[in-house]
């Protein structure tokens, strides 16, 4: 019952194979794209684990990248703190923080989920803004080494933390695939179609969507350690409320429900971005007519253009 | 602290309060009959003050630039609704996503056509300096901030509760298909209800701009705040916005006064509380 | 094959041909134009600062043709769009794939400290013109890079002594953003003003994306003589309008540093800053030569008088124009470039003479300024000059770096 979608498997596998091969002849700036790429396609499959198969719309899902992206942060540069230890604790604060919010919001469906989720967002910015002590606030905190894996090639170059990042991209990729796949996934699809039913069929919904929330939250955090990393720089701004717009876009753009689709979402925002602001400034309108465009003519997104499916 | 502190920061407090009025009942409005959240909101604001400004620059006539920006701005809204949002209706989450894309276009436009200067609009003659009392002082123009919330805040109240299209629109939040099977004009009425709301915070940002300023990034800087009066008070209710302005305005208020250092928490800290309550807001329905 | 694997395979194509479009590296011959890497905020909130970075730059580069020891000048200037990180993906663009020989321009204090360590590890010669976090060029120095603006301490400590020499206010409020450049600021200040037997009474942050002034203005203390004041860009405009409806002003004489009247702000303010004295390394109303000649074409270009961010932008095109000439135009050869950009001295920039300290940053003149209403039109007039103003104002560097940076609590407010 795992492969259920062996086209989607065959893609990513072949997408990564390409990548892979491809990566040592690319040169250094559209290498560092890829990798930037890579980083955020995990923040934006987390978010679909909520959005597209738990149909809760989180507008503050930075909060929780951030939260893992400023801990690495801190501990690397006031603690030189080693990888694992910096992972540990990225994620488990991701997760704590997940499991805090998710009190308050998970009590909320639809758009008050939605309104509800960006308010906790903003506290989490106020917080990183004005706990001067902790987070620098406006500064940010810069310095931020590559990991030592003890591995034969150093990670400050583009290079060799290009296939880190892409080996951790595909952990994750499997790791979310394998959730979805389980019965767990199939009640949170369940609850996205209709949480009446599955109450009466006696599936503990708030228990689900809690631990959704929870999952989703950490896989957000995996892909803040990797940011951290990968910048040497956190700042408010990676906690701020466009990002969490951004993320929700790469989903909606992507395809929400597929994993693969928010991925694919995620890379084509990121060369986007920065390729089309290298050529005018008008990008930000360029980048608002994309969003308007693919919600009207492609609302399921890339993936669902590519997918008959019947919903 | 003073008897005098405390009255001076109460006055702050209610005139923030109430540009935040006129900013946030907008919003509550076009949720409660469309069911849609405005991201672009935070955009009307800021495009209303800079359509005022330039109305000001040409005709050094402060009421012109405030007609003008809701003028303008309700027509935008009218735009937006009728040859964007109503393609995709009841879809939530695309309607929102749509409007960022929106508030993204705004905010370029807004810099290709003005640039990127702050600029200030000029508080008419009459409005400007301040009534004494003893020894405190309150600039007049912020009482005509409060003076012109509360005479908004009146009409609309009357509009909703005493008029024929108010009790169709109270309909219409209530129970949007009820009200469309008794036989009224739902489409027309929330295409009419989402121009108000866009007028009334391009208003709001025309007033806001004489004090705060009109400049690049004061959407998406004003949105929070709209969105905080929204949540606490309520989806869709008019009491719901006009306390929650109130609150919020007293709250950061008092909060960037008394806790500087927390000032953000000040304000979504106790939000989030009321949240965990009563997700809702104080006075909205589910 | 099913059409979802062939639309798999052409997303994947279609990356990778964006990818590879991106990639496609610039020529890199010796002897080709010698390429400077610039970025700046062309978008997003700043970009008025940007325009005017750009502008300044722009206006230099063209006086001299856009060439210099016979070689071309590229510029390749890149958007930041206000945001450190977009800033530092551009500032690898700029290195890995144009081959820029030097990297300039950044606006946010964050930004500063992120391109340091960058600036380091690629070697690259690197200069900060507008910059000016404090600590880039003393506890935290980069060999690479070096700052041809100002830091923001430095014409703080001259207002600071100033204000004991020629006035009568020993009872001073700051109100200040809450961030390091406002710290930095009004740290400056204090030292400065405390040591000739002043005290300061208040010190009030505010944040930075207040809009609402008047919950901090209505904190002043009643017994303050003066205010002195640390904003910038949209925030000094709403701060003035403040502190006007606020009835401080004509009440209590308000002190500013530069960039709450800078001229990129003052022209859209009113009455409201008549009279408020201020301090910076420039001003456009200055009346040496340069300046006069540098203003008149600035406005003949950008339609408005130049601001500080332009001044320092044209200053700064200048002393690389002046390294690449003192290298003979060879700018392949990083290290001897890199020197001859420390080794830049001159008398006659549009804000007066600049030479550089060991620690990379300028020492120069500071002006004390005054806002009047000439011709019709607000400028700060100069009416006092400090020169030769360093970093580390009077002290001994060894002694000055061992007290510690000037934060939100450092100094500390003894009388508060």
């Amino acid at each position: 019952m795992m492969l259920r979608r062996p086209g989607a498997v065959a893609g990513v596998a072949i997408v990564a194979i390409l990548v892979a091969a491809v990566a040592p002849w690319l040169p250094s700036y559209p290498l560092t794209l890829l990798t930037q790429a890579l980083i955020v396609a995990i923040l934006a499959m987390s978010l679909d684990v909520l959005l597209g198969f738990t149909g809760l719309p989180s507008l503050g899902h930075a909060a929780y990248f951030g939260v893992a992206a400023y801990a690495v942060a801190i501990l690397t540069t006031e603690r030189q703190a080693g990888f694992l230890l910096c992972l540990v604790v990225g994620l488990v604060a991701a997760a704590v923080a997940a499991a805090l919010f998710g009190l308050i919001a998970i009590r909320a469906t639809g758009t008050y989920f939605l309104m509800i989720t960006l308010a906790l967002g903003m506290v989490v910015w106020g917080l990183a803004f004005r706990w001067v002590s902790l987070t620098k606030g406006d500064n940010g905190i810069s310095g931020v080494p590559r990991p030592d894996l003890g591995l034969p090639w150093s990670l400050w170059g583009p290079l060799p933390f290009f296939y880190f990042s892409l080996a951790c991209a595909l952990v994750a990729i499997v790791l979310l695939g394998l959730i979805v796949a389980s019965p767990f996934g199939m009640s949170l699809k369940g609850i996205r179609e209709s949480e009446s039913r599955m109450r009466t069929l006696g599936y503990n919904v708030w228990l689900h969507k809690y631990l959704a929330f929870i999952i989703a939250g950490t896989f957000a955090g995996f892909s803040g350690v990797l940011w951290a990393y990968y910048n040497g720089f956190v700042s408010p701004v990676d906690v701020q409320l466009v990002t969490s717009v951004e993320t929700l876009l790469m989903v909606a753009l992507g395809g929400p429900g597929t994993l693969v689709g928010p991925a694919a979402g995620a890379a084509v925002i990121v060369f986007l971005k920065n390729f089309v602001s290298v050529y005018t400034k008008r990008w930000l309108l360029i980048l608002g007519a994309v969003y308007i465009g693919v919600i009207l003519f492609a609302p399921r997104g890339l993936a669902g253009a590519f997918h008959r499916r019947s919903s | 602290m003073s008897s005098e502190f405390w009255i001076i920061q109460t006055f702050n407090g209610l005139s923030y309060g109430a540009l935040l009025f006129l900013l946030a009942s907008g919003l509550s409005l076009i949720f409660g009959v469309m069911r849609v959240v405005n991201l672009a909101h935070g955009s009307y604001f800021m495009l209303g003050g800079y359509v005022g400004l330039s109305v000001v620059w040409r005709t050094g006539s402060f009421a012109a630039a405030v007609v003008a920006g809701a003028v303008a701005i309700g027509l935008i809204g009218i735009g937006m609704e009728r040859l964007f949002l109503r393609r995709l209706p009841g879809q939530t989450l695309g309607q929102v996503l749509m409007t960022i894309g929106f508030a993204l276009i705004f905010q370029d436009l807004a810099l290709l056509i003005w640039g990127g200067d702050p600029y200030s609009i000029p508080v008419p003659r009459f409005l400007q300096g301040a009534v004494r009392a003893g020894e405190l002082s309150f600039p007049s123009y912020r009482i005509f901030i409060i003076v012109v919330a509360v005479v908004v805040a009146a009409l609309l109240w009357l509009a909703l509760d005493r008029t024929r299209v108010g009790a169709r629109i109270r309909a219409a939040v209530d129970d949007g298909e009820m009200a469309q099977g008794v036989g009224i004009n739902v489409p027309v009425l929330s295409l009419a209800v989402f121009a108000l709301g866009a007028s009334l915070a391009a208003a709001g940002g025309v007033i806001g701009g004489a004090f705060l300023g009109v400049y690049p990034g004061a959407d998406f800087e004003v949105l929070p705040y709209a969105f905080v009066v929204v949540i606490v008070g309520g989806l869709g209710s008019l009491p719901g916005a006009m306390v929650g302005s109130l609150l919020v305005g007293l709250l950061d208020n008092f909060g960037k006064a008394l806790f500087p250092e927390l000032s953000y928490f000040t304000l979504f800290a106790p939000m989030a509380l009321i949240l965990a309550l009563r997700p809702t807001g104080l006075f909205g329905r589910a | 094959m099913s059409r979802r694997t062939i639309a798999l395979f052409a997303l994947a194509a279609f990356l990778l041909a964006l990818v590879a479009g991106l990639g496609t590296p610039t020529a890199r011959a010796q002897g080709g134009p010698i390429k400077i890497g610039f970025l700046s905020p062309l978008t997003g909130a700043a970009s008025a600062l940007g325009k005017d970075m750009l502008n300044g730059t722009e206006l230099y580069l063209d006086e001299i043709g856009r060439q210099v020891a016979g070689r071309k000048i590229e510029l390749i200037v890149e958007d930041t769009e206000g945001n450190t990180q977009t800033a530092l993906t551009k500032a690898r663009k700029l290195v890995d794939q144009d081959h820029v020989h030097i990297l300039s321009g950044g606006l946010l204090a964050s930004t500063g400290y992120a391109i340091h360590p960058f600036a380091e590890a690629q070697k690259i010669p690197t200069t900060y013109p507008v910059m000016s976090s404090d600590d880039l060029t003393q506890r935290k120095p980069a060999k690479w890079v070096v700052r041809t603006g100002w830091n923001s301490s430095q014409s703080t400590h001259a207002l600071g002594d100033w204000v004991i020499k020629n006035t009568k206010y020993r009872k001073i409020a700051t109100v200040a953003a809450d961030y390091a450049f406002g710290w930095e600021s009004v740290g400056g200040f204090q030292r400065t003003f405390e040591e000739g037997g002043g005290q300061i009474i208040q010190k009030v942050w505010v944040p930075l994306n207040t809009n609402d002034f008047a919950p901090f203005l209505s904190q002043v203390k009643r017994d303050a003589d003066a205010v002195f004041a640390v904003f910038f860009g949209k925030l000094a405009l709403q701060y003035m309008k403040e502190y006007e409806s606020s009835g401080l002003k004509g009440r209590v004489p308000l002190l500013s540093n530069g960039t709450t009247v800078d001229e990129s702000v003052l022209p859209q303010m009113g009455d409201e800053a008549l009279g408020t004295i201020s301090t910076l390394h420039y001003s456009a109303a200055l009346e040496n030569p340069t300046n006069q000649r540098f203003a008149k074409a600035f406005e003949a270009k950008a339609g408005k008088i130049p601001s500080y961010y332009a001044e320092t932008c044209y200053t700064n095109a200048r002393w690389i124009a002046e390294a690449i000439k003192a290298v003979g135009g060879k700018v392949e050869d990083r290290e001897a470039l890199l020197v001859a950009l420390r080794k830049v001295e001159l008398k006659d920039f549009p804000r007066g003479p600049v030479k550089i300290d060991t620690f990379g940053n300028p020492v120069q003149n500071v002006y004390i300024r005054k806002v009047e209403r000439v011709g019709g039109k607000l400028q700060n007039t100069v009416f006092f000059t400090y020169p030769s103003v360093s970093q580390f104002w009077k002290y001994n560097p060894e002694e000055y770096l061992k007290m510690p940076l000037y934060t939100r609590d450092y100094p500390p407010c003894k009388s508060c």
